[in-house]
């Protein structure tokens, strides 16, 4: 049964391009801005978790708590500095600003620490068990269970807190949530934490899984966590965690029917037609073009 | 009247720059390593040139068109390789190129602003990988490209490339196309057919894209697909929007700096991004509009203003 397996390498897969896709799609719903830095987020994100666990000694979830702590710290600290005079500025300005905010990232980790790759340490049991003949690593639940968990947070976060509301309120209407007494500024620095404690959870998790990274390793799942985003229909949350899944399972297929060289195709294909077809994303509904 | 003084006016300006540049090189005044870098200042004003008629003219935030210079370097690499003529194998890279400018833009310019930017970026992405794939071409390894371009190849394509943006600017479908950029909707309820504008504009900043890349691979001795990735589109973004959305001279002038800063700079590659990043950040927080708006350097000179982004010469 080689496809269950394919299948779980998919959904793990899929969980972390979902966690990154959260982040995306909760800040363009709530300042319509596309943050380009969030891929550089998850990687300062996985460097934290690396450093945590080799240079602390800190197990696994201390070291992903860590992560996201200071991923959510970075995340305000970029919204306040670069975004906030931005608000009312052209979307192509604000654009080009989170270009040059990831590339700052990027090549400011590099300066700092230089290019060279780091092993992440095998914090998880390696063991793994069959299943319907199929060989399930315990290192692949685990990462899907994490995942899960976080997802559940966020949904009971948005869903049931008071800041939840704000952040629903805000973006829905930026102007009546300031006229109701919400803290707009507030809110949208909240939203940026959490999107980028996800973001640092994420970075983790694929330091786990992928055992190696790098300084530059948030550009291509940072492009492709967005895809997902879109995918789902940007700015909805349950979206972005669909549009993950969707994206993971989708490149397993393609690695596993022998396109492995087209793998990264796939995913920028997918974000073709979505736009072309349904651009509103498959949880989205279409808007009407307003003057 | 007026009008023929200015293209007269840049007619021997070209010719005088033309002339010192060569006389530079043909002399041995300037070492091989400047004027390398003086062809590739060239190059990359043809290609800061193609993407302005997109985004500063059209108003299209286009982030893939190190995907155009990838099909126009290896086009024209590969025709060069079967012994056509150098002129030739240019030609045809901007053509291929302009055609794929056709096949990328007809679906993706129904998208607007951040939709049309990441689709852009999608099909960049997606060109980058189909030459990674293609074994004619080398793959991941790359490919072997003879050294042909020269100051007078370079030189010559930088100027048909201004004489037709700026004609074309300043023509009934270029102003089309600002009209577009000002209000889209405003544009087509004025009778202009948009689509077709844009994805003439699309297509045209493709031709000349090409046409760079063409010249960019003759520059160099080895073409590799992880040179049109993603950061050379940002490259090229930068050059435009550092000189002002809008602006052609502008465009020019960022092109020109930024060539000799990150020449400069080559020995510490950190350090170059870092600064590129920098500038970026900076100036679209205090100068959103780049360093010339939507002016060009001939409006300071002269107290008659035309359209908006839409004249050099002829004033």
């Amino acid at each position: 049964m080689d496809w269950l397996q394919q299948l779980i390498n998919g959904i793990s897969l899929g969980s972390i391009y979902a966690l990154i896709a959260l982040g995306y799609t909760m800040v363009y719903g709530i300042i319509r801005l596309i943050n380009f830095a969030h891929g550089d987020v998850f990687m300062i994100g996985s460097f934290v978790g690396f450093y945590a666990i080799t240079g602390l000694g800190l197990s696994i979830i201390p070291a992903l708590i860590l992560a996201m702590a200071v991923c959510a710290l970075l995340g305000v600290v970029i919204e306040r500095i670069a975004y906030k005079r931005l608000r009312n500025a052209s979307r192509i300005a604000a654009l080009i600003t989170a270009i040059g905010v990831s590339l700052l990232i990027e090549y400011g980790t590099i300066y700092f620490r230089g290019a060279q790759l780091e092993v992440f340490p095998s914090a998880l049991p390696t063991k793994s068990f069959n299943l319907w003949g199929a060989t399930i690593s315990v290192q692949s639940i685990l990462i899907l269970s994490i995942s899960v968990v976080l997802m559940i947070i966020l949904q009971i976060v948005v869903r049931r807190t008071k800041v939840g509301k704000a952040m629903r309120a805000v973006s829905h209407d930026v102007e009546a949530a300031r006229l109701m007494g919400i803290n707009v500024d507030r809110t949208i620095s909240a939203t940026f934490a959490i999107g980028s404690a996800l973001a640092g959870a994420a970075g983790v998790i694929f330091g786990i899984y992928y055992t190696k990274i790098e300084p530059l390793m948030g550009v291509i799942p940072g492009l492709k966590a967005f895809v997902a985003a879109v995918l789902g229909g940007i700015g909805i949350i349950p979206g972005a965690a669909i549009g993950g899944l969707v994206l993971g399972l989708v490149e397993t297929l393609v690695s596993a029917l022998g396109y492995s060289n087209w793998r990264d195709a796939a995913a920028f294909i997918i974000l073709i037609l979505i736009l072309i077809f349904k651009p509103s994303g498959i949880l989205g509904k279409n808007s009407r073009e307003k003057v | 009247m007026k009008k023929l003084n200015g293209f007269w006016v840049f007619l021997a300006l070209s010719v005088v720059i033309y002339a010192v540049g060569q006389l530079l090189i043909g002399t041995g005044l300037l070492n091989p390593y400047y004027s390398n870098t003086l062809i590739f200042i060239v190059i990359n004003i043809i290609l800061a040139v193609s993407l302005h008629l997109v985004i500063g003219i059209t108003g299209q935030f286009s982030i893939g068109h190190a995907g155009f210079l990838a099909v126009g370097a290896y086009i024209s690499a590969i025709l060069t390789k079967l012994d056509l003529p150098f002129p030739v194998a240019l030609f045809a890279g901007g053509v291929v190129a302009a055609f794929a400018g056709l096949l990328v833009g007809i679906p993706s310019l129904r998208l607007k602003g951040d939709y049309l930017a990441i689709a852009t970026l999608g099909f960049g992405e997606i060109i980058r990988i189909v030459f990674v794939n293609i074994d004619y071409v080398g793959g991941a390894a790359g490919m072997q490209v003879p050294h042909l371009t020269s100051w007078t190849s370079a030189f010559i394509c930088l100027f048909i490339t201004l004489i037709v943006i700026m004609n074309f600017t300043n023509s009934t479908h270029g102003r089309a196309c600002i009209s577009i950029r000002e209000n889209e909707i405003a544009a087509d309820a004025m009778g202009i057919d948009t689509t077709y504008y844009k994805v003439a504009a699309f297509a045209l900043g493709a031709f000349f894209a090409g046409v760079g890349g063409g010249l960019y691979a003759h520059n160099f001795y080895i073409i590799q697909p992880t040179n049109f990735g993603f950061l050379k589109s940002f490259d090229i973004l930068i050059f435009v929007v550092l000189g002002g959305l809008g602006s052609l001279s502008g465009a020019v002038i960022a092109a020109i700096l930024m060539t000799v800063v990150s020449t400069y700079l080559q020995g510490y590659p950190e350090t170059r991004m870092i600064i590129y990043s920098v500038v970026l950040i900076i100036v679209m927080l205090y100068r959103p509009k780049g360093l010339m708006g939507t002016n060009e350097i001939t409006s300071y000179f002269s107290k008659w203003t035309g359209v908006k982004g839409g004249r050099l010469h002829g004033k």
